[in-house]
């Protein structure tokens, strides 16, 4: 069944959308991350012009975080102390990513940059948590458990001044580098047009030794704060949000997202950051390989806006 | 049959009209619509050009066929294409081309192969077929030969994409006088004001020439979303918002585990 997007100017499966729907909920229930960074390219591909699936993908995002972070709230398995600090420096971020993004658009090389960090941030992060993985998983076959946390045992920035209790996510740490991370993640989430749960979750896993069930829950709700605000802005700075897109795209998305969150509770922690790192991975090697592979066609064609 | 009915009507209209013999050859065209509506079960379109071709009395038959040249041009758009190239070991977009008033959707419809129909030198002059639309001097800034590659690849991407179409024996002669043409719309020609430009050939010469035009547009509800996105951009933004919230909600509802 064909339905016409009356902002994308084009018509689609029903059933295909619905299908990427769920597909991409389902990854993003499992691992309490947006997911945007696998719609937007499945979107493009399916001809929708790539400001349209950016900004639209947005609305999806914000259904799905919106059902993972109530179940968390009804769980308790969300920090919102935590959270709000996270949306405080995020925001910050997300008007500093923005603003770059333009500039680099000026200067002509958007692709470049968007396509390097992509590279960096996904092999980096992917390739961190894929060793971490692996010494976990050889210590436990050795049968010598890694010792438990200690008091005391703590990285040296936690300590930095204004620190903050957190006693939802077990955490006494300054404020400064949680600022720091979700400034970044702002930043990241803004230039690339995702929201940025993929860094969220490491670095509050491995950075903060944030419980895990913990994690998703308050990633969840981050990133919906800041996505809202992101799909407000494209509506109103490109107006490339297109609704019936977005309905479809939720429907199929929260179906997925549910059975992902289900399995996601079943899943043996170690496991589930050994599949995240390779999840990772494998879109940072994707990249890198467009980057460096002679492309078949060499050219491309993009419409100019010429709005005034 | 709708359409035969419509082409009686119009042969009538046109027989009723008379010619304005200023020339030997006269044309006249029509359009099956002048507006075609987008509703949310479009998935493209075919539009039916006519056309009559009236010789006055003076004038001598003709030794040579009558041959037509329908180009559709869609709503201008300003296109970039760019070109990646190495640099070390990545391939990165470096030259790029700005095509300022290029067509959306470009459709070239003849009788005839156009070799055949006229020479290289008046189909290039007369901008007759793609190649030399595409090659045209004012249709991007001339760079010495620096912007032929980015013409070919933006013909090249714009026929991949079934946008850009030329079809050599897609006008046919219902009778020595009476043309007839269905045009190919794709989904994905966007909404907006399409020109309709009819040549006769005659022994590789334009005898006369029509030029005309059809409205694609949305309608119904594909209109009001697009002119609430456009007016009221804060309020559908906030209203998407609003339905990407309260679907979320629904399922956290709908999926409760206790």
């Amino acid at each position: 069944m064909q339905l016409y997007l009356p902002i994308a100017e084009m018509p689609v499966s029903v059933l295909l959308i619905l299908g990427m729907g769920a597909a991409v909920g389902f990854i993003s229930g499992l691992f309490g991350i947006g997911g945007g960074f696998l719609m937007t390219p499945l979107l493009i591909f399916l001809g929708i012009p790539p400001a349209v699936a950016v900004a639209t993908q947005t609305a999806q995002i914000v259904a799905s975080s919106t059902t993972s972070a109530m179940g968390a709230l009804r769980r308790n398995a969300l920090d919102l102390k935590l959270g709000s600090v996270l949306v405080a420096g995020g925001l910050v971020g997300s008007g500093l990513g923005v603003w770059f993004f333009a500039a680099a658009r000026r200067a002509g090389q958007l692709d470049l940059v968007i396509v390097v960090s992509y590279v960096t941030l996904f092999t980096v992060v992917g390739s961190l948590m894929l060793k971490e993985s692996i010494r976990e998983f050889w210590s436990s076959r050795r049968g010598s458990p890694r010792p438990r946390r200690r008091g005391g045992d703590h990285a040296p920035y936690l300590g930095w001044p204004l620190r903050m209790r957190f006693p939802r996510s077990k955490l006494y740490a300054s404020a400064i580098p949680i600022l720091g991370l979700s400034l970044f993640v702002g930043f990241a989430g803004a230039l690339l047009g995702i929201g940025g749960g993929f860094i969220m979750v490491p670095a509050l896993l491995y950075l903060f030794r944030v419980p895990t069930a913990v994690v998703i829950g308050t990633s969840q709700f981050q990133i919906l704060c800041t996505t809202l605000v992101a799909l407000v802005l494209h509506a109103v700075a490109n107006q490339a949000v297109d609704v019936v897109l977005a309905i479809l795209l939720i429907l199929g998305g929260v179906f997925g997202a549910q059975f992902g969150a289900r399995a996601g509770r079943n899943l043996r922690a170690e496991l589930f950051r050994f599949l995240l790192a390779l999840l990772l991975l494998a879109v940072g090697v994707r990249f890198a390989v467009e980057l460096v592979v002679r492309p078949t066609e060499p050219f491309s064609i993009s419409i100019q806006e010429t709005r005034v | 049959m709708r359409s035969a009915g419509r082409l009686r009507a119009l042969v009538t209209g046109l027989l009723v009209m008379g010619g304005v013999p200023a020339v030997a050859e006269t044309m006249v065209t029509s359009l099956s619509s002048h507006r075609l509506a987008i509703t949310s079960n479009y998935t493209g379109a075919a539009i039916a050009v006519f056309g009559v071709i009236e010789r006055d009395a003076q004038s001598i038959s003709r030794a040579s066929p009558y041959d037509i040249v329908v180009t559709v041009r869609g709503p201008r758009q300003t296109l970039v294409v760019r070109e990646k190239e190495p640099a070390g070991f990545v391939w990165i977009n470096q030259e790029q081309q700005l095509f300022p008033d290029a067509p959306a959707y470009l459709g070239v419809f003849a009788t005839r192969p156009l070799d055949e129909i006229t020479g290289e030198a008046l189909q290039r002059r007369q901008r007759v077929g793609l190649t030399a639309i595409v090659n045209a001097p004012d249709f991007t800034t001339e760079r010495g030969a620096a912007d032929d590659a980015f013409r070919d690849a933006l013909l090249r991407l714009k026929l991949r994409e079934n946008l850009y179409v030329q079809e050599d024996r897609a006008v046919t002669f219902l009778t020595a006088s009476l043309f007839r043409l269905s045009v190919p719309l794709p989904a994905t020609a966007p909404p907006g004001n399409y020109d309709v430009d009819v040549r006769l050939f005659a022994d590789t010469v334009v005898l006369s020439q029509t030029q005309t035009s059809f409205e694609l547009v949305k309608t119904g509800f594909e209109q009001q979303v697009g002119e609430v996105a456009r007016d009221w951009s804060a309020l559908y933004g906030l209203a998407t918002a609003g339905v990407a919230l309260l679907f979320g909600w629904i399922a956290s509802v709908i999926f409760r585990r206790d």
